[in-house]
């Protein structure tokens, strides 16, 4: 969906932080902060949630586990049970390895296809960048303009809390397919012609 | 923030130089952006050229057969074997550096653990080619994973040590790839978002799947890394338990003990430390990075190398004291007259381990000596020796000599072709290495500034003030400032 937003760029956490209590006071919509590095405790102030993809892990993890158990004792005990020198067909210890790394294997690749689910991350996933400025040594909080937000206060309002390079971009918010060596293009809905 | 952002002016900081973010960008990019130097193209040449002889060597076994090779119906895993456990103990500390010092908090990981993280997986690839490759018939390969078949189905033997180790290398292999790529997709963004040319804006922005640095997605990104830090610490351990499973759970004199898992848990740490050291020397050399890598860090990977190196020790000479103690003749013997012997065929394998890996890193509890970087790249390149003699000890002295005299080995030296294998996976493995090094950032962009504005030493000077307050003041100004 193609929306306006105002962007504000900070160059100093000390800056930053005040300013996102500030923003959540006066009560913007705030769309997001993009930052170089992970900023501890920014997620807190921005209200945003705990994730629970440690809990989605631990659920892939018991997959593995049970995966593990099941489909060696369902081999060994039941499909061909085959005698080794005597030994049970059900040896719990020989099965902790294998159990151990299937556990660790699914709870890891689970978890990973789940955060990239859950961040839109994939080769060829385009989205747009409020400033390349992000990824290198700058906090850039972005505001969205809803139907009756004021542009001019917006702005100034980010000026009065320390922001600099302060620009107003239209954007699409979530993403696409595209490549980075080509200029993107807004999908706004065709005009219809009579 | 100031108080948030505190840290001691004891330990030494981790970023030398007055460093902006932007500086830091401007360090680890750099070089990803320029031509590559006349030294990189030498090194790659050199490189490649082992990799094409190894692939020859591989193909020589591949299609006249295993024959090729020296081992015999006695020695049946000679170098194969050594070289594929020589690899896989360096790629376990990248895993460590990551995996265990993240939730050891030990700040000085960042500097080193994305090229140690890129040094595990490239040395995992090469210790897997070993096994495979001895097969034989290495287009069957995929037999040893269990799947319904038309054999039977035949299924593969659970109690097997040796299926274990396909599935700890192969779990160990991909945990440890998601793991670095999922905390090399923001670097990759910064490396896209600078991008001038084409082909690094398309190629960049594939590579890093759209990462906008979006702080929900960071937030994300640290409980995975977080996590995925603990399934990788209990991971590096099995990994080489079950490696020293292969050996523990038969009844080969020499084989036979308790002692290996931990033992060769902590050589694997140890040799891997000390490849690691091989690595970033040199590239911290070439790329310029002395600010990011520091002598700090250089003495901090010491440290960990000279005490795995005395666990190595204290192994070593417990094995052969209950070599002794057990009163198994044929244990006792694999040692008094295998190992211990230096008139034994192979006597020159045990002394020249004891002296690599046990006698001469105790030199690193000289701080001087710690901090000596052309000293910690000849001792790391004299503990990767050792550490393979270590492993063709192991192998080689407990199985020539079979229980019958009339079984015993002529003695075992490797066919050009066995050679020119392990040639190959070097030629390999320092092509892969040398590619990561010219296209990825070789150190973590974000990380390190994470750890600036505490770590750094510009920051830290301007924390020296406050160390020198007394509690009153450092309430007085500091806290009620934060407050406010």
């Amino acid at each position: 969906m193609i929306k306006s937003f105002v962007v504000g760029t900070f160059e100093d956490e000390k800056v930053l932080f005040p300013a996102v209590k500030q923003v959540r006071k006066a009560g913007y919509k705030l769309h997001d902060v993009y930052t170089p590095y992970p900023v501890h405790g920014l997620d807190k102030a921005m209200g945003l949630r705990e994730t629970s993809l440690h809990t989605a892990g631990f659920i892939y993890g018991l997959m593995g586990t049970m995966i593990a158990i099941g489909g060696m004792g369902w081999i060994f005990a039941v499909d061909w049970p085959l005698n080794f020198g005597g030994k049970p067909h059900f040896p719990l210890p020989a099965y902790i390895p294998i159990t151990f790394e299937l556990t660790v294997l699914l709870s890891g690749v689970g978890m990973v296809l789940t955060y990239c689910y859950l961040n839109q991350l994939m080769p060829g996933v385009k989205k747009h960048h409020f400033s390349p400025r992000a990824t290198d040594d700058a906090f850039i909080m972005v505001l969205e303009m809803t139907a009756g937000s004021n542009e001019e206060e917006m702005k100034k309002f980010l000026a009065d809390n320390g922001a600099i390079d302060i620009n107003t971009q239209v954007a699409e918010e979530g993403w696409w397919f595209g490549r980075y060596d080509r200029d993107q293009k807004l999908y706004r809905e065709k005009e219809v012609v009579a | 923030m100031s108080l948030l952002k505190y840290e001691s002016e004891l330990r030494e900081p981790l970023v030398d130089g007055a460093k902006t973010y932007h500086q830091v960008t401007e360090d680890i990019i750099k070089p990803i952006e320029g031509k590559p130097t006349r030294a990189w193209w030498v090194g790659f040449i050199i490189a490649f050229g082992l990799l094409c002889f190894g692939v020859y060597s591989v193909y020589r076994e591949t299609a006249y057969g295993i024959g090729q090779w020296n081992i015999t119906k006695t020695v049946g895993w000679g170098w194969d074997i050594t070289n594929f456990v020589w690899w896989i103990g360096i790629g376990h500390a990248g895993t460590l550096i990551s995996a265990i010092l993240l939730l050891f908090r030990q700040g000085w990981r960042t500097g080193v653990n994305r090229a140690a993280e890129a040094m595990t997986i490239f040395a995992v690839i090469q210790a897997a080619m070993f096994p495979v490759f001895h097969m034989g018939r290495v287009w069957l390969a995929f037999f040893v994973f269990p799947y319904p078949n038309t054999r039977g189905p035949l299924w593969t033997n659970f109690n097997s040590a040796l299926l274990w180790d396909v599935f700890a290398v192969s779990t160990y292999f991909t945990i440890s790839l998601l793991f670095w790529y999922t905390g090399l997709l923001p670097d990759l963004a910064t490396v896209r978002d600078r991008a001038k040319t084409k082909f690094r804006k398309m190629f960049y922005g594939l590579a890093s799947f759209g990462w906008t640095g979006s702080t929900k997605h960071w937030q994300r990104q640290e409980s995975l890394a977080l996590v995925l830090a603990g399934l990788a610490t209990p991971l590096v351990l099995s990994v080489h338990t079950i490696v020293s499973f292969d050996f523990a759970t038969s009844v080969i004199p020499g084989w036979h003990t308790t002692i290996f898992p931990p033992y060769f848990v902590a050589g694997a740490i140890f040799s891997g430390f000390a490849m690691v050291q091989t690595l970033l020397i040199i590239t911290r050399k070439i790329l310029n990075l002395q600010d990011y890598i520091t002598i700090g860090h250089i003495e901090a990977m010491n440290k960990v190398i000279v005490v795995t190196g005395s666990i190595v020790g204290c192994a070593y000479l417990t094995e052969l004291f209950v070599a002794w103690y057990s009163g198994n003749p044929y244990e006792w013997y694999a040692f008094r007259q295998s190992r211990v012997n230096i008139f034994s065929p192979y006597g020159w394998a045990y002394f020249g381990m004891m002296f690599c890996n046990v006698v001469s890193p105790q030199l690193f509890w000289n701080r001087k000596l710690r901090r000596n970087v052309t000293f910690t790249f000849f001792m790391s390149i004299l503990i990767n020796v050792g550490m393979w003699f270590e492993r063709f000890v192991i192998i080689v002295t407990s199985i020539f000599r079979d229980y019958l005299p009339s079984s015993w080995s002529v003695y075992y030296s490797p066919s050009t072709w066995e050679i020119g294998f392990y040639l190959g996976t070097f030629g390999f493995f320092f092509v892969l290495y040398f590619l990561f090094a010219k296209f990825f950032p070789v150190i973590a962009v974000a990380e390190i500034k994470h750890v600036l504005k505490t770590s750094g030493e510009s920051y830290k000077n301007e924390m020296e003030s406050m160390e020198r307050m007394d509690a009153r003041t450092f309430v007085e100004e500091e806290v009620e400032k934060d407050f406010h």
